[in-house]
């Protein structure tokens, strides 16, 4: 069954609540079913926030993830909040300001999605785009048009350029990180 | 994808529906996890020449819905636990006034405050009691974001064929949650608009029910000059104290409901054809429940579902006969049990009844269900 | 024989009315209605809105769209009843305890938001309907049945609380002015925008009894003695207004209206994709 269970973690305000939505706005492009659901602190900006996304051909009834294929953690604290219920199979795609002890089973890999975002576009705000285009790059769980499409349908007006730029340098670096 | 196939979240549906409903008024007050729906109402309602106010608190918001309502506009507010507390005084009013409204719950774990961002289903029992005095009652509940559209557009069809306040009890996760909904056409979907009188003013009386128990209601302003009164009233509107009129207006206001029922009660089964167990859950708990059968199943429990939508009136009959066949009901819900209470008065005759609750915050997940039924077994 | 403005106005067959004898309300509602007839209002576009108490029955002697609602709501009510249909002419009678105990957060905020209706606060310094419990109109050291020792809240100014909100129309009259009530009401009607008038009424059953204040004749005569018109005030030393009250127009200063800002918007965006 093609069914994918992805978790987008980080700090509030890094933009990962749109993030799941783009993503799952993708896989419905693709013509696929598609749940978001998201959980989060009071606090606007700051603390670890959290973005579920389930991509499925059937049905999807329960929203949350319950198996973990593909964890993504942006800082520190949201990879030790949510770093849990992953499968063996799953995959750890890390920010790679991440720092994850010697004895963890899954897939690590890590990206400078964080670097990239602030230090080579020196836009942090695209963080979360960056961050999409080095997940699908890796995972391939949606197409490359849907991803893009669901970007420029969600960023806002006159920053499309911006975010096609982050979005082919999270493929770029991803295909780095995975040599 | 099709402009039709959209991927929507659970508040942004209910406005949806709403407006295809022919929602033209908005009142509320800001309240977490509902102001979505405050929020794309302010939005979309001027567009369509519609009226958006956020009023000074939960109070006011119910009443200036009541109020445009009673001039003719289709008219909503939103709120959660905190907040549908504040609105029970004039849910009441809207009650004994019979005036169309539609009030959404986007339940949030309780009491008080409680935790503001976390889902709960604390608020069933209080749908039903939480306004004082006998009076009728509509409640719907969502599993999905697709629903939250047609059971919106639902509310409002029913609030104004009965003339009175439906709740549309959300949760957290639904109204939160996106998901891909595919919106129908707006031919294919069924509005009902509350019956005018077309007599002539000498003639109206406000109050006086047609056959099916629910008056004419005539718009303020449209020449029918009438009283409208939370007292006890006659078929004039004007206040009565006498212990029959008083009488007949409760009853017929509960009955208007009682014999309707067919036209309004609804709910959902699923595999229960065969099944030894049947898992009584709704809202976004059914969703954990669908989850936990297929698994279930898969090992060779048979377990089916039993889901009402409409939570009040509660589809006693449909229960009983299946409970007559069933070893046992298992009852997951995300407060200390109150739709069970329900159950148990029904069906504790003929079946087992297991409770399973959780007031962390937390939606209820399969594997807590299936670990239920594993115990049990 | 009812008089002509009963005929006009009032549901003759609902009277008499509820209220005791010697009350002030009834002088009241009939200021009003006058001032409704002398500005010529088509009756089926006004809708009188109520909430709870002895003032509030008042629109159901009326012969308009009347609503009476919850308790302190009824501007709640009738912002909704306005702003969905603004061509309604919406007056709302409240009582003193009514408009700014339960329902003084709606009261300041519809003062704030300047929306075109006509508030008339019938102030008889009691909760009458339950039977003379202290009001926020109370006076200091006057007795209710929930002051027996003497009430030792402070009173609001109704007027200057209104002002200070943002009404931009708001006068006082008395059940002994009740010309003053009448042409206060006409110019709030007038006023497009919020616009409160204080009506000044005595409750001789309970107010008027617990604190010695004579009957229903004394109390008028109270209200005779001790009314000071604006004009009047602005040639009397401290000293003279001493234990006085003012009646007549406080503050007539229009500002933008609510539903009409509100059909702004709506204009701007007609047209546009939902």
């Amino acid at each position: 069954m093609d069914k994918h269970e992805i978790r987008l973690s980080g700090s509030g305000g890094q933009g990962l609540l749109l993030a799941g939505i783009i993503l799952a706005e993708a896989a419905i492009i693709d013509g696929k079913n598609a749940v978001q659901t998201q959980s989060y602190g009071p606090e606007a900006r700051g603390g670890a926030s959290k973005s579920e996304v389930l991509i499925s051909e059937e049905v999807i009834d329960f929203p949350k993830v319950r198996d973990c294929d593909v964890l993504l953690s942006l800082t520190q604290k949201s990879y030790e909040q949510y770093n849990h219920g992953i499968k063996d199979t799953g995959i750890l795609i890390l920010d790679s300001s991440v720092v994850v002890s010697s004895d963890v089973k899954n897939k690590v890999i890590s990206v400078p999605i964080v670097e990239t975002a602030t230090k080579v576009l020196g836009k942090p705000m695209v963080t979360n785009i960056v961050a999409m285009g080095a997940v699908v790059e890796i995972t391939k769980i949606v197409s490359y048009e849907a991803l893009e499409a669901a970007v420029l349908k969600r960023v806002p007006k006159g920053t499309e350029e911006l975010n096609r730029k982050a979005l082919s340098l999270g493929y770029e670096i991803a295909k780095q990180s995975l040599i | 994808m099709s402009k039709k196939i959209r991927l929507m979240q659970g508040n942004e549906a209910c406005v949806e529906g709403a407006i295809a409903a022919g929602m033209k008024f908005y009142a509320g007050y800001p309240i977490t996890p509902s102001t979505e729906i405050a929020e794309l109402s302010a939005e979309k309602l001027p567009k369509i020449g519609g009226k958006f106010i956020q009023m000074e608190d939960e109070i006011a918001g119910m009443a200036a819905a009541i109020g445009a309502s009673l001039t003719g506009l289709k008219s909503m507010t939103a709120t959660s636990g905190p907040g549908f507390s504040l609105k029970q005084e004039n849910i009441g009013y809207a009650a004994i006034t019979e005036i169309p409204v539609v009030i959404v719950d986007v339940q949030r774990a309780g009491p008080s405050t409680g935790q503001p961002t976390s889902p709960s289903q604390g608020d069933m029992m209080q749908a039903k009691w939480g306004t004082h005095g006998d009076h009728p009652v509509i409640a719907l509940c969502p599993s999905s974001v697709k629903e939250t559209f047609d059971l919106t557009i639902r509310s409002f069809n029913l609030a104004e064929k009965y003339r009175m306040p439906v709740l549309l009890m959300m949760d957290e996760v639904i109204g939160h949650m996106r998901e891909k909904v595919e919106i129908p056409d707006a031919s294919d979907i069924e509005i009902i608009d509350r019956k005018r009188p077309t007599c002539s003013k000498e003639e109206y009386l406000p109050y006086k029910p047609e056959a099916n128990l629910v008056p004419l209601m005539a718009d303020f302003g449209a020449g029918y000059r009438y009283h409208v009164t939370g007292l006890v009233h006659d078929e004039t509107g004007f206040p009565s104290n006498s212990t029959e009129i008083a009488n007949d207006l409760v009853r017929r206001l509960v009955d208007k409901i009682e014999v309707n029922k067919e036209d309004i009660i609804s709910w959902e089964e699923e595999n229960t054809e065969d099944a030894d167990i049947i898992i009584f859950a709704y809202g976004c708990v059914a969703r954990a429940a669908k989850t936990a059968i297929k698994l279930l199943r898969e090992k060779g429990i048979k377990v089916g579902l039993f889901r009402p939508i409409t939570i009040w009136p509660f589809p006693e009959e449909r229960l009983i006969e299946l409970s007559k066949k069933t070893k046992m009901i298992i009852a997951p819900e995300m407060n200390l049990g109150q739709m069970v209470l329900e159950v148990e008065r029904l069906c504790n005759k003929h079946t087992k009844i297991e409770r399973l609750n959780k007031v962390n915050g937390e939606i209820i997940y399969p594997e807590e269900i299936i670990a239920k039924i594993e115990g049990v077994l | 024989m009812p008089s002509q403005l009963v005929d006009q106005y009032f549901r003759a067959d609902k009277l008499p009315q509820i209220w005791c004898p010697g009350c002030g309300h009834g002088i009241i509602t009939r200021a009003i209605t006058v001032a409704i007839e002398q500005l010529g209002l088509d009756p089926d576009k006004v809708c009188v809105v109520s909430g709870i108490g002895c003032s509030s029955r008042a629109p159901g002697y009326l012969d308009f769209n009347t609503l009476h609602t919850t308790h302190g709501r009824a501007l709640a009510f009738a912002t909704g009843i306005k702003l969905a249909n603004p061509e309604l002419k919406v007056i709302v009678i409240m009582g003193d305890g009514d408009a700014t105990a339960i329902g003084g957060n709606h009261f300041i905020h519809t003062c704030r938001r300047n929306i075109d209706l006509t508030a008339i606060i019938f102030n008889n310094n009691i909760y009458g309907m339950t039977g003379g419990q202290y009001s926020p109109l109370t006076p200091k050291f006057d007795k209710g049945t929930t002051a027996p020792y003497g009430n030792i809240d402070r009173t609001f100014d109704i007027c200057d609380l209104a002002a200070a909100a943002g009404a931009t129309y708001v006068g006082r009259g008395t059940s002994y002015h009740a010309n003053v009530v009448t042409s206060l009401v006409k110019k709030g009607i007038m006023n497009e925008g919020f616009s409160l008038i204080e009506a000044i009424s005595g409750c001789p059953t309970y107010y008027g009894r617990k604190n010695k204040k004579g009957g229903p004749v004394d109390m008028m005569q109270w209200q005779k003695d001790n009314a000071v018109t604006v004009t009047a005030a602005e040639k009397m030393t401290p000293e003279q207004l001493e234990g006085k009250f003012l009646i007549g127009e406080f503050k007539n200063k229009p500002e933008p209206e609510y539903t009409k800002e509100y059909q702004n918007i709506i204009n701007n965006l007609q047209g546009r994709d939902v």
